[in-house]
């Protein structure tokens, strides 16, 4: 079904800035910058937004991402999931504080977007496409919103 | 019964959101979470930013910047301009010519085609909510 969604760039084939249609070609100083296919190119792929799997790459030590300016403090992270059941006729959702711990602080969406206490907080998928809750991220940097089962992947008891 | 066809709306919407998404509101095919800036810059005769998501996290983890520096999650949320970043606000916490190149390259960050929208580009807002990309 979500085959037919072509991104923009395809896994391998990020475009040249200067071919972008988002940077000027007058700009002399775009020669300078990198590349996306020179920093993405040898990153662990993915079959959407960046054509990067974000997640892997920093498993992986391929990245390794400052938690400050100056690199000085580690992450916080919680390795804690939660299961949203109230999911009406779609799979359960999965949320891993893990992977998010990893990027972002509790302060990102705690209590701003969510509150601390679980199920206290209303979820709905038109929310999301409207770029709030989840959807602050996803749809936006973090992976995008074709990636239903990505989130939606526990299957209900018979 | 009911559920058949709560399943079939489910697989519809898919297919719709599918199908909006991937048609693209302008010519501009560049990244995923490219964030063009452009609250100023038109008005002050210079390129809007383009602000590269990917480049930066390979960097930086998002909370540097969006619990640290104060960035809010939202396009054209921030009041960003020249006089906070010379002042070591925003971008200037790292471009400052230290961490990263200083505010004397103006072409490096004011990058984009003139009268570019501010937009986070290929984000679901901008295609189904507000589409936006083509100059105005």
């Amino acid at each position: 079904m979500l085959t037919c969604y072509q991104p923009a760039a395809i896994a391998g084939k990020w475009l040249p800035l200067e071919k972008d249609g988002l940077h000027d070609t007058s700009n002399p100083g775009l020669k300078l910058l990198q590349s996306p296919a020179e920093a993405l190119a040898n990153l662990p792929p993915d079959n959407a937004g960046n054509q990067v799997n974000w997640h892997k790459a920093m498993e992986q030590g391929l990245i390794n991402p400052r938690s400050s300016l100056s690199g000085a403090k580690e992450p916080e992270i919680l390795d804690l999931d939660i299961l949203m059941e109230d999911t009406r006729g779609a799979l359960m959702v999965l949320f891993p504080h893990k992977v998010h711990t990893q990027w972002l602080d509790c302060e990102n969406c705690h209590e701003k977007l969510f509150k601390y206490e679980t199920g206290a907080t209303p979820i709905s998928m038109g929310d999301i496409l409207n770029g709030e809750s989840c959807g602050v991220c996803h749809g936006a940097v973090a992976f995008p919103l074709t990636e239903c089962n990505r989130c939606h992947k526990i299957p209900r008891e018979q | 019964m009911a559920q058949k066809l709560h399943k079939g709306l489910v697989l519809l919407s898919v297919a719709c959101l599918s199908l909006l998404l991937s048609t693209p509101p302008g010519d501009a095919q560049a990244e995923y979470g490219d964030v063009v800036m452009n609250k100023y810059s038109d008005d002050a005769g210079i390129r809007p930013v383009v602000f590269p998501h990917w480049f930066h996290r390979v960097r930086f983890r998002c909370k540097v910047c969006h619990a640290d520096l104060g960035f809010k999650f939202e396009v054209g949320g921030n009041d960003v301009n020249m006089l906070k970043i010379i002042d070591g606000e925003y971008c200037g916490a790292c471009h400052n010519g230290e961490i990263a190149w200083s505010v004397e390259n103006c072409d490096f960050c004011h990058s984009g085609v003139p009268g570019t929208p501010t937009q986070v580009h290929e984000s679901t807002l901008q295609k189904l909510i507000k589409p936006a990309g083509a100059p105005k």
